[in-house]
């Protein structure tokens, strides 16, 4: 049974103690250094500020301490679906921490920033070479703020042809951030049905395309795991009518060196480079999501541009501000940087042979997974997969167990859970992304635990309803949290 | 493939299990003419020590912070980065994780989040802060579509005290909804407050201030904190959190929401990016609020624990009703934040504050007196400037390169007005010597 105790229970704050410091700074060496005849005195905080007084060794136990309540892909297997949690390279750490890089101001000169920029320039090319699009903007943080650049480039093509299309299709399978992003750059959305076999449903998109349809945005791969076969024939669809074709690259891990948006007929797309590209998570970021666009879009595309000046010079690389057509900036600077050099070491430690090599691993162990399980959980599709599969758990849903109980009994068995209730057009939804990096006896490790879940729901259940009994802490009163959020700590009175 | 696991023995096997002959087999719905018939254009696979030297080389074309004085500011700060940072942030339990889906399976990301949020509140002086937006600019973009839904009103006025980097990123945030931007004025360093006056009325939905502003300068936020809501307008204020351990917060001032980057707590420059985006509210508006919040409660043992909530604000859930349609955020920056604050602590971000306060006036003083060099505002300022200088600003940069100092970020190309002008910042890592070293630089440069 459980103990009643948690290992450890502790918040930075409950560890203060007033008189004990952890930095060290140096003794002021100017003249006339106090700030109260310096700066006028309603600009001096009137108390300061209430945070932690700990030593140094309070502060590395304690993060190490929390650390180890944290399951991570180094520690665990982490098959969360839609995430692409593979295994994240040190050498991209070594090189994203040389001083050159992790210690270079954003505004420091040109001539003096040559090696930043060219690595830019040269990861921008290699991502359009691996999309088949004509340019990358490497700016955008993250996936959903690269939709919202993409879904502003659409919105900038054409009200410079002078039409004012205000709606975006969207499938009912897609990622929550799509309609989100597109909402926001100032477009309804018009859900889409995915037909039985769960591609785009073909009659569906042909009713919906009209002269107000700005952009039809899909997931390809799509999020139930299936190439969308048809795609051909719906960026010409699209195209005839004017549209717009965006791809979500969230499932880019399936088709490096296979196949290419830009060679399919989309005319934007955007990469999660914390997914395809080795780039950490970091417990929600930061990220990476580069956009990717033809040639017909690039006016719009966000300031600055990294270009590189034709003539030889020492100062080849540059920003170019001048575009005037472009949809503005993103982020305060040029983009996520560290995580663009780890991009970049990947890239050139896999070369082209070792991409494609990615993607075909991918899709062979989630095919593996959903063959071994197809048995003892309800498949939501049909023939293989990509680089994810998406069970049901509705058979065992009728016996009492949901597709969550199955996600915290895995914790107890020792691996983290697939991304539960997505797509929300599958009941009790368990997505599965394995990713390349794990082994035959990994997977074999989890798929024995899944069938031995899916045992213990047809004879055993409370050891399903009880878990987790071996994480720091069991499961948590949601309604509770929401209720009454308490969202920082404060001294108990 | 040292990447990938599977022997071709193993590749065999599955495939086996599978009944597939080949991985090709698995690919059947690619239709031929969508598939790439020739070896993408790359660059083939490099050893890892010549990839090494490759980036090394990169690395070396640039004029890093431990090779030159670095002056710039404007939004990046090259702060001292205590050690234990890089070393706990590099745990691959926090690492190597992502959100924090399974709550029971990431109770130290959510912990360290809960702790991040404490602090943000505390330093900024607002009742509550999520956990994190990219950046202090799209941090402040969010804070303007936050303020347009809570007053239903469609005009942002925003100071030209404020980064005009991060008035950028408002313009291209607030675009497709139509949000309109007016821009007040600075007087002599710092927001005009009548002309500020003449660009609030009751269609504004937020005023926004930088404090210090982009100058430097310290604006008097409390003044306009009351011409924002005698309109029926938000305050927004942009702040760093690090400046925080010693100024007033902005949430004693008046402001509604505080945002800001956090990259001085403990962030590396890296060029730009990843940063810390600070986003904080007053409680009333905790359901308003863009991006992730980690709240406390308890398991079914009754034990203290932590989960994401209030998520029914977020994409995931509400979709294109959402609040925002940010995702994936910088939870590892948040907690290069938190180990930071942690180790400064009470008294050392304080001191923080005081030491750049000492040397940046120190600095401003000696390159005053420099002919022909001045300080183009009168206001009160903090650890930044803008100096005036008597030759191409540009020039004066690298001149002074030479001499291993980065002497300012040239205002030229934000604003014509400054043309003539540096922006100079100077933190607590700067020394006399190199401030000397500058200031006998500079006087060379402009004779």
């Amino acid at each position: 049974m459980h103990s009643a105790k948690p290992a450890y229970d502790k918040l930075i704050f409950e560890l203060s103690s007033p008189g004990r410091f952890a930095f060290s700074l140096p003794e002021s060496d100017v003249p006339d250094g106090d700030p109260t005849t310096l700066l006028p005195r309603e600009h001096l905080r009137a108390s300061a500020a209430e945070l932690p007084e700990v030593s140094e060794v309070d502060v590395v136990r304690h993060y190490s301490r929390l650390s180890q309540m944290n399951y991570g892909v180094d520690t665990h297997f982490y098959p969360l679906g839609s995430c692409t949690m593979k295994y994240n390279p040190k050498i991209n750490e070594d090189m994203a921490r040389l001083a050159g890089f992790a210690r270079l101001h954003p505004l420091a000169p040109e001539a003096a920033s040559q090696g930043a920029l060219r690595l830019m320039h040269e990861l921008a090319r290699d991502l359009a070479e691996i999309s088949g699009m004509d340019e990358v903007s490497l700016q955008p943080a993250a996936g959903a703020q690269g939709e919202l650049a993409g879904v502003l480039m659409i919105r900038a093509y054409h009200l410079a042809r002078g039409e004012r299309r205000h709606k975006v299709l969207i499938p009912d399978s897609a990622h929550g951030t799509n309609p989100a992003s597109t909402a926001l750059a100032g477009f309804s959305i018009v859900e889409l049905r995915s037909e039985a076999g769960g591609e785009v449903d073909l009659a569906d998109l042909e009713r919906n395309l009209d002269e107000d349809v700005a952009a039809f945005m899909i997931t390809q791969p799509n999020t139930l795991g299936l190439f969308e076969s048809k795609i051909h024939q719906i960026t010409e669809m699209c195209h005839a009518k004017g549209v717009q074709v965006y791809m979500d690259g969230a499932n880019f891990n399936a088709i490096l060196g296979i196949t290419r948006p830009g060679d399919l007929g989309f005319d934007v797309c955007h990469f999660n480079l914390h997914k395809t590209f080795t780039t950490p998570h970091g417990g929600g970021g930061p990220g990476s999501g580069p956009v990717g666009i033809k040639a017909h879009l690039a006016p719009f595309l966000p300031t600055p541009v990294v270009v590189k000046r034709p003539e030889p010079s020492a100062d080849a690389y540059a920003l170019d501000w001048s575009r005037p057509q472009s949809i503005g900036k993103l982020q305060a600077f040029w983009g996520n940087f560290g995580m663009l050099v780890r991009a970049y070491t990947y890239i050139r430690t896999m070369g082209p042979d070792g991409l494609r090599s990615v993607s075909e691993n991918a899709v062979l162990n989630a095919n593996y997974i959903m063959k071994r399980l197809e048995g003892d959980y309800d498949r939501a599709t049909t023939g293989p997969c990509m680089h994810e599969c998406v069970l049901s758990a509705r058979r065992q849903k009728k016996l009492g167990v949901t597709a969550m109980d199955i996600a915290k009994r895995l914790l107890d068995l020792g691996f983290y859970a697939p991304t539960t209730y997505f797509p929300l057009i599958v009941e009790e939804a368990l997505m599965i992304e394995p990713t390349e990096t794990e082994s035959k006896e990994t997977l074999d490790q989890f798929c024995d635990a899944m069938i031995q879940i899916a045992r213990e729901a047809e004879t055993d259940q409370a050891v399903i309803h009880q878990a987790p009994l071996t994480t720091p802490v069991r499961r948590l009163d949601q309604t509770l949290a929401a209720r009454q959020p308490i969202l920082r700590w404060r001294q108990p009175q | 493939m040292r990447y990938i696991s599977n022997t071709p023995a193993q590749q065999k096997e599955m495939l086996a299990v599978i009944g597939a002959s080949s991985i090709e087999d698995l690919l059947v719905r690619i239709p031929t003419k969508a598939r790439l018939s020739r070896p993408l254009a790359l660059p083939g696979a490099m050893a890892e020590t010549d990839l090494v030297r490759h980036l090394q080389r990169l690395a070396g074309l640039n004029a890093g912070a431990d090779d030159y004085a670095c002056f710039l500011g404007a939004g990046s700060y090259d702060h001292a980065v205590p050690s234990p940072i890089n070393h706990l942030i590099s745990r691959g339990e926090f690492f190597t994780a992502y959100t924090p889906y399974q709550p029971e399976a990431s109770q130290g990301t959510l912990r360290s989040i809960f702790e991040y949020q404490t602090m943000m509140a505390e330093l900024t002086g607002m009742d509550v802060a999520n956990a994190s937006i990219y950046d202090g600019a799209s941090s402040l973009a969010e804070a303007a579509l936050m303020a347009h839904s809570v007053t239903g009103r469609d005009t942002l006025a925003i100071s030209r005290g404020v980064n005009p980097l991060y008035r950028q990123v408002v313009e291209t945030y607030v675009e497709g909804l139509g949000l309109k931007i007016k821009s007040a004025p600075l007087g002599d360093g710092v927001t005009d407050l009548d002309a500020l006056g003449k660009t609030v009325s009751k269609h504004t939905a937020a005023v926004v201030i930088q404090y210090p502003n982009f100058f430097g300068c310290l604006e008097d936020v409390r003044a306009v904190a009351d011409r924002a809501h005698e309109a029926g307008a938000l305050l927004v204020v942009v702040a760093d959190p690090i400046n925080l351990g010693l100024l007033t917060p902005p949430g004693a001032s008046g402001a509604d929401i505080v945002v800001g980057e956090g990259q001085g707590l403990g962030v590396p420059m890296s060029f730009g990016g990843p940063n810390l985006g600070v986003f904080a509210a007053k409680q009333e508006l905790v359901r308003r609020m863009p991006g992730r919040l980690v709240g406390a409660t308890v398991d079914v043992d009754g034990q203290r624990g932590f989960v994401l909530t209030l998520q029914t604000r977020e994409q995931h859930i509400r979709r294109e009703k959402a609040t925002s349609n940010i995702c994936t955020n910088v939870a590892l920056c948040a907690l290069m934040a938190t180990i930071y604050v942690a180790i400064l602590g009470k008294r050392g971000l304080r001191k923080v504050g005081e030491l750049s306060t000492a040397k940046a006036h120190y600095a401003a003083r000696e390159l005053a007196k420099i002919p022909g060099v001045r300080l183009r505002f009168g206001a009160p300022f903090f650890k930044e400037f803008a100096l005036q200088v008597p030759k191409s600003p540009e020039r004066v940069i690298k001149r002074l390169m030479k001499d291993r100092l980065l002497a300012g970020v040239p205002l030229k190309g934000f604003d014509r007005a400054y043309k003539d002008c540096l922006l100079v910042a100077v933190t607590e890592k700067r020394t006399k010597d190199e401030i000397d070293a500058y200031a006998a630089a500079l006087r060379a440069a402009v004779a």
